[in-house]
């Protein structure tokens, strides 16, 4: 599951892959004209739309295939690097890198194609972005405040209007459209062009236009990976013949108590149900989190077998049918509800002298687990404490 | 003789390409392109470089350079532009399209169009530091993540471009 880097690729390994994608980057650029700043000024003055044109198509590109791959469960949008909104650092700093794309007549990308194929404003333009960045970094103090002001955080466009990711794409491509449409006539009339498209070349743009919005339709009606899953454990759960492997409370204590290195104990319920009571050895995993990329080595591990406990013995169930969906280890589902151990193990009612022999020796033993789980607990917070696991966002950006 | 420069690619096509590009980019690092990120790394190696001890008594680039331990050359953006330079050179190469040469607007002295070229720059540069991105770290990789911050950067740019183009039109065009 993507992004390959820092899990699954090496951070100096990156630095190559770095390489090969700028050259795609700079080979792209430069074939569709950014090199030549005539070429990028011209959707300014109406003679040539090339940027926007390519800018939207790449944008859109892009765009239909990040909803793609979430909705393969391909890559994890979750983690990705979302440019942070400083509301005013954003508009402020654009409307500076506005003015300096019509007197620089590029912008640092394009610079850098320009000077790559020995256009010599395109050196001087880069001349000028590093004093202008030198400038930036010596005055930082006095600009700190702009900089800082109106954080909002890692806010997505679609967000903002209440749509889903999938829609937004959608109208996207609809805008993206539309303005091509558009400048091509605006272009046509100030180059006194009579406009002239055949009949093959309509067709084939609608084709591509079609795939674009066909495949966008195709994530929002078919269910996700994750949808799948849950339809496919609910639909198990239903199923009496699906075979769950289960412990009842006893088994479990009985377990721990001899073998507790054998087993990872994970209670799926709340964090703050767990802080408040909880079967010595367990961690906290909440089963809506379950299927989090962090929590899938769990899943995946050999060593230990996993025992699920819930508030009630269904959630037991469910994190069992997701555990046995992601991975290979072995898992156990425990019956006995959390409270229910609680009261079995810790609200212990004494026994009288006329009870059976049946009851006085589940008394004994559940009195006896409770005393050495406690001790077990003691004795491994003496050890080292489990490290929490985290998938951070990856960082990004141009500053 | 030298052969005419290739016409540039149907520019749908080269978005198409560069979207591509872009989108293997997000797939593999999760994060975008970039490109003043790497002319920030140049800029941050040579005030280490030339002014050592300003370096280790200023706050920002003492952050900067804490955040980056490895020094400033070491970072993604900066290998990524290299890419982008040998990239566009080949890709200049093949359509014989490398030479030496200053492109200006019909009506432009050679020294105005480098003093607007650096002017422009500067002001460019500046301003994506403030924005926390250019065109493509900021407007184009933004978009494709859907980032509200990205694309309101990249309207920010084209809508002021737009609004002063009018007053520098001498430096573009005929009228």
């Amino acid at each position: 599951m993507g992004p390959l880097v820092p899990n699954i690729i090496s951070s100096d390994f990156s630095l190559i892959i770095a390489i090969i994608l700028g050259f795609g980057f700079g080979f792209a650029l430069e074939q569709a004209g950014f090199g030549s700043t005539r070429k990028l000024v011209g959707l300014f003055y109406g003679y040539d739309f090339t940027v926007l044109k390519v800018f939207f198509t790449a944008g859109v590109t892009a765009m239909i295939g990040v909803v793609l791959l979430n909705h393969l469960g391909l890559l994890n949008v979750d983690i990705i690097y979302i440019n942070p909104t400083f509301l005013y650092a954003a508009l402020v700093g654009g409307g500076i890198m506005g003015v300096g794309f019509i007197l620089g007549g590029f912008c640092p990308g394009t610079s850098v194609c320009a000077a790559a194929t020995g256009k010599i404003d395109g050196m001087t333009f880069i001349f000028g972005a590093l004093l202008g960045i030198f400038a930036f970094t010596e005055f930082f103090p006095l600009i700190s405040t702009l900089y800082t002001a109106e954080s909002m955080g890692n806010v997505l466009m679609f967000e903002m209007f209440g749509l889903s990711r999938e829609v937004f794409a959608l109208v996207m491509i609809f805008i993206a459209v539309g303005a091509f449409y558009f400048v091509q006539k605006i272009e046509d009339k100030v180059n006194g062009v009579t406009p002239s498209s055949s009949k093959k070349t309509i067709l084939n743009y609608s084709i591509v236009i079609g795939v674009a919005i066909i495949l966008v339709l195709i994530t929002i009606i078919t269910p996700t990976r994750s949808e799948l899953m849950h339809q496919r454990i609910e639909h198990m759960l239903s199923d009496e013949s699906i075979n769950i492997h289960q412990m009842d409370g006893d088994e479990v204590a009985h377990e721990l108590m001899n073998q507790y290195y054998k087993y990872n104990v994970i209670d799926v319920r709340s964090k703050e149900e767990f802080d408040k009571f909880h079967i010595p050895t367990a961690i906290n995993i909440p089963l809506a989190e379950l299927s989090n990329l962090e929590n899938r080595s769990v899943f995946s591990q050999r060593e230990k077998i996993n025992i699920f406990y819930a508030g009630e013995s269904v959630d037991a169930q469910r994190a069992y049918l997701t555990a046995e969906y992601f991975g290979k280890a072995e898992n156990i589902a425990m019956t006995t509800t959390a409270d229910q151990f609680k009261k079995n193990y810790y609200e212990l009612n004494t026994v009288s002298e006329n009870s059976s022999k049946k009851e006085k020796d589940i008394y004994l033993f559940r009195s006896n687990a409770a005393t050495k789980l406690n001790e077990i607990q003691e004795a491994l917070l003496k050890m080292d404490q489990p490290v929490e696991k985290k998938v951070a966002r990856v960082q990004g950006g141009c500053s | 003789m030298r052969e005419e420069p290739k016409k540039y690619m149907n520019p749908y096509l080269a978005g198409f390409i560069l979207g591509f590009v872009l989108l293997a980019t997000i797939y593999i690092t999760g994060r975008g392109l970039g490109a003043s990120g790497a002319l920030k790394s140049v800029v941050m190696q040579t005030v280490n470089d030339v002014a050592p001890s300003h370096a280790e008594n200023t706050a920002y680039y003492k952050d900067y350079n804490a955040s980056h331990p490895d020094g400033p050359l070491k970072s993604w953006l900066f290998f990524e532009v290299i890419g982008v330079i040998i990239g566009a050179f080949v890709s200049g190469l093949i359509s014989n399209r490398v030479a030496f040469k200053l492109e200006r607007g019909p009506k432009v002295q050679k020294s105005t169009r480098i003093a607007a070229a650096i002017l422009g720059g500067a002001l460019f540069g500046f301003g994506s530091q403030l924005a926390r991105g250019c065109t493509s770290g900021a407007a184009l990789s933004g978009m494709a993540v859907m980032s509200f911050g990205g694309i309101l950067t990249m309207m920010s740019i084209f809508g002021m471009a737009y609004g002063v183009a009018f007053f520098f039109r001498k430096l573009w065009i005929n009228k």
